[in-house]
């Protein structure tokens, strides 16, 4: 019972990271349709500014806000400098150029902060606390949980309830209509890649405290992980993007732990097969309403 | 008489090399219903979407209120109350009826007269009221052309370019989107920009028409004039 409670608790706050890094995929994805690869390697960028300014001012808290602003930023600088000029005719090309960036990023950090892996203290105890004498969750567990929701919460309020989420969701479906309605469709984009990148940087801060430490390539499994997890839950939909990372998270703990770490790789593999034997736009598929 | 409120002078514009549109000369005023006729590739669907924006010229001038619009992208159109909906009327399923109405109007900072302007709306489109919180993919044709014109009439604006509004409508349901039209044109001195292949409801409603050929504006007259004489009918509507 002890085990089956640490996997679940540990599955979850693994995968409630999965659902924001998912998240900012599916953000992008549903603006610009592009899947961006450098998601991995830009919330690493933005890691290294929170334990630099962590390191120069002895503040965890002012890191990780200069992190969460230094995300927005470079969301803007990446669809301004970068992708704006790609040409989006054939869906190859960002990719392409996403790849690149990746490759890029990952050698300036290497150059800069070099390529041993440098551990970093989580804000927060990480002893998991009693509850009902059974050994549950740790304080920086429910740390993730808190910050995830807020996000998710916050994320969900500003596209239902603001006249920006509006004008964004409109961008998104519906470009041209948008621009003759008087939404300025190029600034949606700046702004969802910012938020996007945002919630990269998040993710980042919340899962490199408990890996080996950071480093150029610390985000690709997680990236890996919750690209699939994205593409599980539909990559078109926020809410399916937080079902899949979630879902990616719990079963990669529960095969760890009852099975093997080996087969974590190969099960989460399996699932996306099944799911999308069964339902190919994912399990929250949006295909339906967007053709009528 | 006052400037007109749209003055178009040689404009030429196109996709690639071949010039859709080839020298296009006209004036409308305030309150002024203009049909825009022609056959199928004539450049009528092109010349609203230069005058919106999405078509940048290569040739001429549109003059708008007295200023010129080169190079002002779409969305800043809107805000000066050039208001274009498109073939197919940009209904956008996945949204709500009601988020449909709001994006009409989302650019404005009066929030009491975005409010004015949609209960206006509500009460000129009863029907479209009634399914507000339904997803617009719901709507029947008709709804949906109610709905794009709704969403239209929140920006509040002085020159309204529409695209086929009759395009899969009932002759019934046309006939009230005319109506509409022209009660609105009284009630707020708005202008039409109205495309149609639908010739006899086109003239119904008008004022004005413009008979386009082959990208080219090749006569103006009084819509009554066009709707009566049998020779200039013949000539360039064929009927």
């Amino acid at each position: 019972m002890d085990r089956f409670v640490f996997l679940t608790v540990d599955g979850l706050a693994h995968g409630a990271v999965l659902a924001v890094f998912a998240l900012a995929l599916v953000l992008i994805w549903r603006a610009a349709r592009v899947v961006n690869f450098a998601q991995g390697a830009m919330a690493v960028a933005t890691a290294y500014v929170a334990a630099s300014i962590t390191e120069a001012t002895g503040s965890y808290w002012l890191g990780f806000v200069g992190a969460l602003v230094a995300g927005l930023a470079l969301g803007v600088a990446v669809e301004r400098g970068v992708m704006r000029l790609v040409d989006h005719r054939a869906p190859l090309n960002p990719v392409i150029v996403a790849l690149g960036l990746v490759l890029l990023i990952q050698a300036v950090l290497g150059m800069l902060y070099g390529n041993e892996y440098r551990p970093i203290g989580a804000p927060l105890s990480r002893t998991a606390l009693d509850v009902w004498g059974v050994p549950a969750v740790s304080r920086f567990d429910l740390f993730v949980f808190g910050t995830v929701a807020a996000l998710v919460g916050l994320l969900a309020l500003l596209f239902t309830r603001t006249g920006l989420g509006l004008r964004m969701r409109a961008a998104a479906f519906a470009p041209e209509v948008s621009r003759l309605l008087g939404v300025n469709v190029a600034g949606m984009l700046t702004v969802g890649w910012a938020l996007a990148s945002a919630a990269g940087a998040l993710a980042a801060l919340l899962t490199v405290p408990t890996g080996l430490g950071l480093h150029p390539t610390a985000m690709d499994l997680v990236f890996v992980s919750a690209f699939t997890g994205a593409v599980i839950g539909g990559l078109d939909s926020p809410v399916g993007a937080v079902i899949g990372g979630v879902g990616v998270g719990l079963l990669v703990s529960y095969v760890t732990g009852y099975v093997g770490g080996d087969l974590a790789s190969l099960a989460v593999a399996g699932l996306l097969v099944a799911v999308l034997l069964v339902r190919p736009g994912g399990l929250v598929a949006t295909a339906s309403a967007r053709r009528a | 008489m006052s400037d007109p409120l749209l003055k178009v002078e040689d404009l030429t514009a196109g996709y690639g090399a071949a010039p859709v549109l080839r020298d296009v000369r006209f004036a409308m005023s305030d309150g002024q219903i203009t049909a825009v006729l022609g056959a199928n590739g004539a450049g009528k669907t092109t010349l609203l979407r230069t005058l919106s924006g999405l078509v940048r010229p290569t040739g001429g001038r549109i003059l708008f209120d007295g200023e010129p619009l080169d190079g002002v992208p779409p969305h800043r159109l809107v805000r000066r109350g050039l208001v274009h909906v498109p073939e197919g009327r940009g209904v956008i399923g996945e949204l709500t009826v009601a988020e449909n109405l709001r994006l009409g109007g989302v650019w404005r900072r009066d929030r009491a007269g975005e409010a004015r302007s949609l209960a206006e709306v509500l009460d000129l489109f009863p029907e479209i009221a009634r399914r507000r919180r339904h997803a617009a993919h719901q709507l029947s044709g008709g709804e949906r052309q109610m709905l794009a014109l709704g969403r239209a009439l929140m920006a509040r604006p002085r020159l309204l370019l529409l695209d086929e509004p009759s395009l899969g409508l009932a002759p019934r349901i046309t006939a009230q989107v005319m109506a509409l039209l022209r009660q609105w044109r009284d009630a707020t001195g708005l202008a039409v920009l109205l495309v149609e292949q639908n010739v006899r409801s086109a003239l119904s409603v008008a004022d004005n028409a413009a008979v386009m050929s082959l990208g080219r504006v090749v006569v103006t007259a009084p819509a009554a004039q066009l709707r009566d004489d049998e020779d200039l009918r013949h000539t360039y509507l064929g009927f």
